[in-house]
């Protein structure tokens, strides 16, 4: 099962198993995981579910298109070279992903 | 979790799972603002019994999609739910799924006892009203003819989506935010749509002349059908006495065919249960800064709710309905402050967005009160905004595919920063690098 480690701003970290074909956003939404606010419901409107994936990790995602790049301008935490929008992160049948959220979303 | 144990029933065993006989908070509409109510509760330490309940036999799900995603079929039902089962069950919340209720009694503490239609009673320390708005109504000839839609529920959807394979036209009535929305969508699917707007533009009074203006053309050059100031007079059957709806008859006279007809004209608080309860309604149930009713202890939150204001700068006492998601978030965190014994003032500032096929509109703040627009316009990369100014400040943004501008003016307001009107009427600025904390004088 496809699987996403989330560490928060602090350092705690939870282990949650997503459904292939999920976005990260919505396999953290559902669980309850803090760090993820969403608002927009993943269609790209709010950068509410902004996420720094861990370098080794990167590889795995699909690339960046130029309205997630634009919207991750404008994140309440600034961006890093490793900063994504988890609603644009699929799961599949491989997925090992690991992010950590910033301290706020909004 | 939690330490309920006196709410416990007789005999029952205590513990995560059991539920009370007397909730500790009853959230009445399983909405966005209802779900996140429950949310910020938990997230805030509240320890008692929440039952969520909502008179839809689905779990709690989230709407935007329903004219879109949803719609186009490019999203799965299961991805509009907002938690998981095993969420609600972790932080004690019941959820309770087709029970409508149809009386409160209430006592001055702010308990009570409502009664659903089913006869089930659902007794509450606390009471909190989500109960959002429901479609407005056309009232006229033909208007209970199969094939007469609206879009607000879940149902709406599934019964738009069930017709829609076998029709060749829709008549879309009403060019607001959903109209729109649907419009493009189902003109995607292959439909061939017409747009009746009763008013002289689109998207009514929620943004301004340049934009309505921008939505008309691009919609038009996309083949869009729009007809302005135009309504429709009755929707006629496919036979005589048949019960399907085939055509829509204009005031004019022209007849236009519709297999489907969606009406989209608004929505329309849902105060029943408010005015039984004698509280204060006014377009929606009247609310304080922290959410409460007129009682003092009921909160209403989201669409329902009629509230001061929260726009920095606003005039004291001006009042404000808001039907967003946004609004439906950042209220519910301010009522689940007040239900926890604290005053939190409403944060953030309020937006809104629309996707109309490939028009992504981003709206920033309440454009109410401007006296000056800044129209930026790059035609090559497809992108527009419009910037509303009151007395040379910034108060909003209207932003098509132009998340940059959005995002600017978004972040200004909430840190009531400027952007200087002069600076920027030019599109190939950033307006990131011309806010400014200087007031004007």
């Amino acid at each position: 099962m496809p699987t996403v480690h989330f560490t928060d701003a602090e350092g705690a970290v939870r282990d949650v198993e997503g459904n292939v074909g999920d976005s990260v956003m919505e396999t953290a939404v559902r669980n309850g995981v803090p760090g993820i606010v969403a608002e927009c419901g993943g269609s790209l409107s709010c950068a509410t579910c902004h996420v720094f994936v861990r370098e080794d990790c990167l590889s795995q995602l699909p690339p960046m298109g130029d309205m997630e790049d634009e919207m991750l301008y404008g994140t309440a935490v600034d961006r890093e070279d490793n900063s994504r929008l988890s609603c644009q992160l699929r799961l599949t049948d491989h997925t090992e992903l690991f992010v950590t959220t910033p301290e706020t979303q909004v | 979790m939690g330490t309920h144990a006196v709410e416990e029933a007789a005999g029952a065993p205590a513990g995560a799972g059991t539920v009370p006989t007397r909730t500790g908070l009853l959230i009445i509409g399983a909405s966005q603002s209802g779900v996140q109510l429950a949310v910020s509760l938990r997230a805030l330490g509240f320890d008692e019994h929440i039952t969520l309940l909502g008179d839809e036999d689905h779990r709690p799900y989230q709407r935007p999609a329903l004219s879109k995603e949803f719609l186009q079929g490019t999203v799965e039902s299961e991805s509009l739910i907002f938690r998981s089962n095993e969420y609600w069950a972790e932080h004690n919340v019941d959820l309770v799924k087709g029970e409508y209720i149809v009386r409160i009694e209430k006592e001055a503490d702010g308990s009570g006892v409502a009664h659903a239609s089913s006869g089930r009673e659902f007794p509450f320390k606390r009471l909190a009203l989500t109960v959002g708005a429901r479609a407005r109504k056309l009232e006229i000839d033909g208007g209970g003819l199969d094939g007469v839609l609206y879009l607000r529920n879940a149902d709406d959807a599934l019964a738009l989506k069930a017709r829609v394979g076998d029709a060749t036209d829709v008549v879309v009535i009403g060019g607001g935010f959903i109209g729109l929305e649907a419009a493009s969508s189902l003109q995607k699917m292959g439909k061939n749509v017409t747009v009746l707007e009763f008013g002289p533009r689109l998207v009514g009074r929620a943004v301004g002349e340049e934009t309505a203006e921008y939505f008309l053309q691009a919609h038009r050059s996309r083949g869009l059908d729009i007809r302005l100031n135009t309504s429709a007079a009755r929707f006629m059957p496919d036979a005589d006495g048949g019960k399907s709806v085939a055509a829509v008859e204009l005031q004019d006279g022209t007849v236009l065919p519709a297999q489907i007809v969606l009406i989209g004209i608004g929505v329309i608080p849902n105060t029943q249960l408010a005015e039984q309860l004698g509280l204060a309604v006014d377009n929606g149930v009247v609310v304080d800064r922290f959410a409460l009713a007129s009682d003092g202890t009921t909160v209403a939150v989201g669409d329902v709710a009629n509230m001061p204001n929260p726009v920095p700068g606003s005039e004291p006492g001006e009042r404000i309905r808001l039907e967003s998601v946004n609004n439906a978030i950042e209220h519910a965190k301010v009522a689940a402050y007040s239900l926890t014994g604290r005053r939190e003032e409403y944060a953030g500032i309020p937006w809104f967005w629309s996707n109309q096929s490939d028009l992504k509109l981003q709206i920033a703040g309440l454009c109410n009160g401007f006296d000056q627009t800044v129209v930026r316009r790059d035609e090559e990369r497809g992108k527009f905004s419009v910037l509303y100014y009151r007395q040379g400040r910034i108060i909003a943004a209207d932003c098509v595919n132009a998340p940059l501008d959005f995002m600017a003016v978004k972040n200004a307001l909430a840190k009531g920063q400027n952007i200087p009107a002069d600076a920027a009427a030019d599109p190939a600025t950033h307006l990131k690098t011309i806010t400014t904390d200087s007031q004007p004088h």
